[in-house]
């Protein structure tokens, strides 16, 4: 009870401090935008090709605003030292961790629908009938990037050159996860049913596991010591 | 648990790489007594209250706050430190009174929003509860964090350099604080290196040089010419 | 001691020669191309076992804090991306005339390869930290985060590469392999794992010793 109350208060103040000044939000929405337009210009306008690829760019374009916006998850913590006043609140430290992934999630979630929203429109994809088994692969696509992302940007929040580092000590971490969320998204976009994905989406739920697991049982090592 | 001295350092050592910053420091603050701690920048006050505030583990020595190890039991000693340091730990974005509710919250404390702006009033920032801290003055920014380490109930007080960046009102308001901490039995320690009117509440004074204590003395007996002579003496050949 | 492991692994290395290029037959359907197979699955097996060395180093390190297993999970992190490398190169190179380029992206080359990243992040990380505390925390939780991925790595890059989920992912190896062959690959697995135990033990003193002068 005290557990949750604590994760939440992080999530609230988080979130709060978001929605005032939607430094991030405003920021990712823009740069998935432009994402839609590079794609456009470095595969030309032929649309079968677009589609055929479709998977791929979505997850890429998924991935990199991940990068940017998870990069972010302690950057308010270092001003005015509230980093040393996250690790002396008395209290089990993946309260913590668990608060921050719950706002990444969200703000995530937030940018990749936003996304999606662009890709039907500027593609011209259908993604109505497929909506349900997209929402199922991009929910645990999410949650695996999102927990290790946040385990990672604490690990390099306090580190030289943390903006290089953060995407590749991610990046070949999350290999799985892509891979597995492409092929399950090309399948349920192509309308197949889920059951002919079955063994990607096992993957991806025992990759979240072991991810949130390993963020909750390593956190207080990270922030603390 | 009445016999342990609040605060209890032995022979206390730190090292960054080569440097040895605390270079074998022992050091008691019983319950309801005030200890200052002088010197020269570098002479390692802020290690000591980092360490004792469990920020730093010590390379050498052991430190503890009322009988809990600082390096071994962490969360012991969390529970009864306040640390005023150099960060605010306020969020810009939020207001006053919810900087307030959120680090109590975190803290695992139950406080009602009547405890929250009592603990503002008490510092002064009552009609400035609902406004973002980003608007404040930053000497209104210090007494919010001093309400925020007020409103814990510690049982040590760790301050370093406490009057820096504080207003007036918040001087005024910290000294009177102190007095009455320490009048219910709270220990403290202050890192300071002027010898004004915060000295007052100190009972003893002692000075840092090179990581080691080079004077340690009741406050009384000493006048603040001495004090001066004495901390010119000791930190003019430091490093 | 020390000194007692190297000769051990160089008179395994002979060893391993002997039988790879004198001993065991030449493969009838790939030549003598094959014998690669006698570096490429030992430093392999051995690039596997640096990395689960490290896995239980770091598990240990942040138990114990003890400086020795910090060490130990640094020292066998290098060894492991040091033969990591070297069963990539070798893979490539049997991959050029059996399968005509280079590389493919064929499953195993693959999985290695994306391990062969993770840990020189790893080595990066310890590389840019500092504070020798803090880069032994903050690696330690980064070699378990890589070796609980490894297997996820495994999976998901052998089912991208199938087209269908196969019945298992452990293939059972090549078992009717003639037993000279078997053989030379066997004194390959044994000197190549002395090797790295003579690497890893050397390292270890040394950062030991550096860390005696600076303490």
């Amino acid at each position: 009870m005290r557990f949750a109350r604590r994760a939440w208060i992080v999530v609230w103040k988080d979130l709060t401090i978001e929605g005032r000044s939607k430094e991030t939000l405003n920021a990712l929405l823009f740069f998935s935008l432009l994402l839609l337009f590079l794609f456009q210009f470095a595969l030309g306008p032929d649309r079968e090709r677009l589609a055929s690829v479709l998977p791929g760019l979505l997850w890429l374009g998924f991935i990199l605003s991940g990068l940017l916006g998870l990069g972010r998850t302690f950057v308010g913590e270092r001003e005015n030292d509230c980093w040393d006043g996250l690790r002396l609140a008395p209290g089990d430290k993946s309260a913590i961790y668990l608060g921050k992934l719950a706002g990444n999630l969200l703000l995530m979630l937030l940018v990749e629908t936003t996304l999606l929203a662009l890709f039907a429109v500027f593609f011209n994809v259908d993604i109505g009938p497929a909506a349900p088994g997209l929402a199922l692969v991009v929910g645990l696509g999410t949650i695996g990037l999102a927990a290790i992302g946040t385990l990672f940007a604490a690990m390099t929040a306090q580190v030289r050159a943390r903006e290089l580092l953060f995407p590749v000590l991610l990046l070949p971490v999350q290999v799985p996860v892509l891979l597995g969320t492409v092929k399950a998204t090309e399948a349920v976009l192509l309308g197949e049913p889920l059951g002919a994905v079955a063994h990607w989406l096992r993957l991806l739920a025992a990759a979240d596991v072991v991810y949130v697991a390993i963020g909750v049982l390593t956190f207080d090592f990270i922030l603390d010591g | 648990m009445a016999a342990d001295p609040a605060v209890r350092v032995i022979d206390l050592r730190k090292a960054f790489g080569t440097t040895l910053v605390l270079d074998g420091i022992s050091l008691e603050v019983r319950p309801g007594e005030a200890v200052a701690l002088l010197g020269a920048n570098g002479a390692g006050k802020t290690t000591l209250l980092k360490i004792l505030a469990t920020l730093w583990r010590p390379t050498r020595g052991t430190a503890t706050v009322a009988g809990f190890d600082c390096a071994r039991q962490p969360e012991r000693v969390r529970e009864r430190v306040g640390l005023v340091a150099h960060g605010t730990l306020v969020y810009d974005d939020l207001t006053a009174l919810e900087n307030l509710r959120f680090w109590s919250v975190l803290s695992g404390a139950t406080v009602g929003t009547s405890d929250l702006r009592d603990a503002l009033a008490a510092v002064e920032l009552e009609p400035f509860a609902d406004e973002r801290v980003r608007s404040l003055s930053a000497g209104m920014k210090r007494r919010l964090s001093l309400a925020r380490v007020v409103l814990a109930r510690p049982e040590v007080m760790l301050l370093d350099e406490p009057s820096a960046g504080l207003d007036p009102q918040g001087k005024k308001w910290l000294e009177e604080y102190l007095q009455v901490f320490k009048a219910r039995g709270g220990a403290i320690l202050m890192a300071t290196h002027s010898f004004g009117r915060g000295l007052n509440v100190a009972d003893r004074i002692v000075i840092l040089a090179g990581g080691r204590i080079v004077l340690e003395r009741p406050r009384t007996t000493l006048t603040p010419d001495e004090l001066a002579r004495l901390y010119a003496l000791h930190t003019e050949d430091g490093p | 001691m020390t000194r007692a492991l190297g000769w051990l692994a160089t008179l395994g290395l002979i060893g391993g020669l002997v039988m790879g290029f004198g001993v065991a037959p030449r493969e009838v359907t790939q030549g003598n191309v094959q014998r690669i197979m006698y570096l490429h699955v030992p430093t392999a097996w051995v690039a596997y076992l640096a990395f689960g060395i490290v896995f239980f180093a770091s598990i240990g390190y942040l138990w114990t804090r003890s400086d020795a297993a910090d060490r130990l999970a640094r020292a066998s992190a290098e060894a492991g991306v040091i033969f990591t490398g070297v069963t990539i190169t070798a893979g490539s190179i049997w991959g050029k005339p059996t399968w005509g380029t280079w590389w493919t992206w064929d499953a195993r080359l693959t999985s290695a390869a994306i391990m062969f990243v993770m840990y020189l992040g790893y080595l990066l990380l310890r590389g840019i930290i500092e504070e020798p505390e803090q880069a032994a925390r903050y690696s330690a939780v980064l070699g378990i985060v890589a070796a609980l991925d490894v297997p996820l790595v495994h999976f998901s890059v052998y089912w991208w590469r199938t087209l269908h989920q196969p019945p298992t992912v452990m293939k059972p190896g090549p078992v009717n392999m003639p037993p000279a062959i078997l053989a030379a690959l066997l004194v390959n697995v044994v000197a190549f794992t002395l090797l790295y135990t003579y690497f890893v033990v050397k390292r270890v003193n040394t950062l030991r010793r550096e860390h005696e002068v600076l303490a």
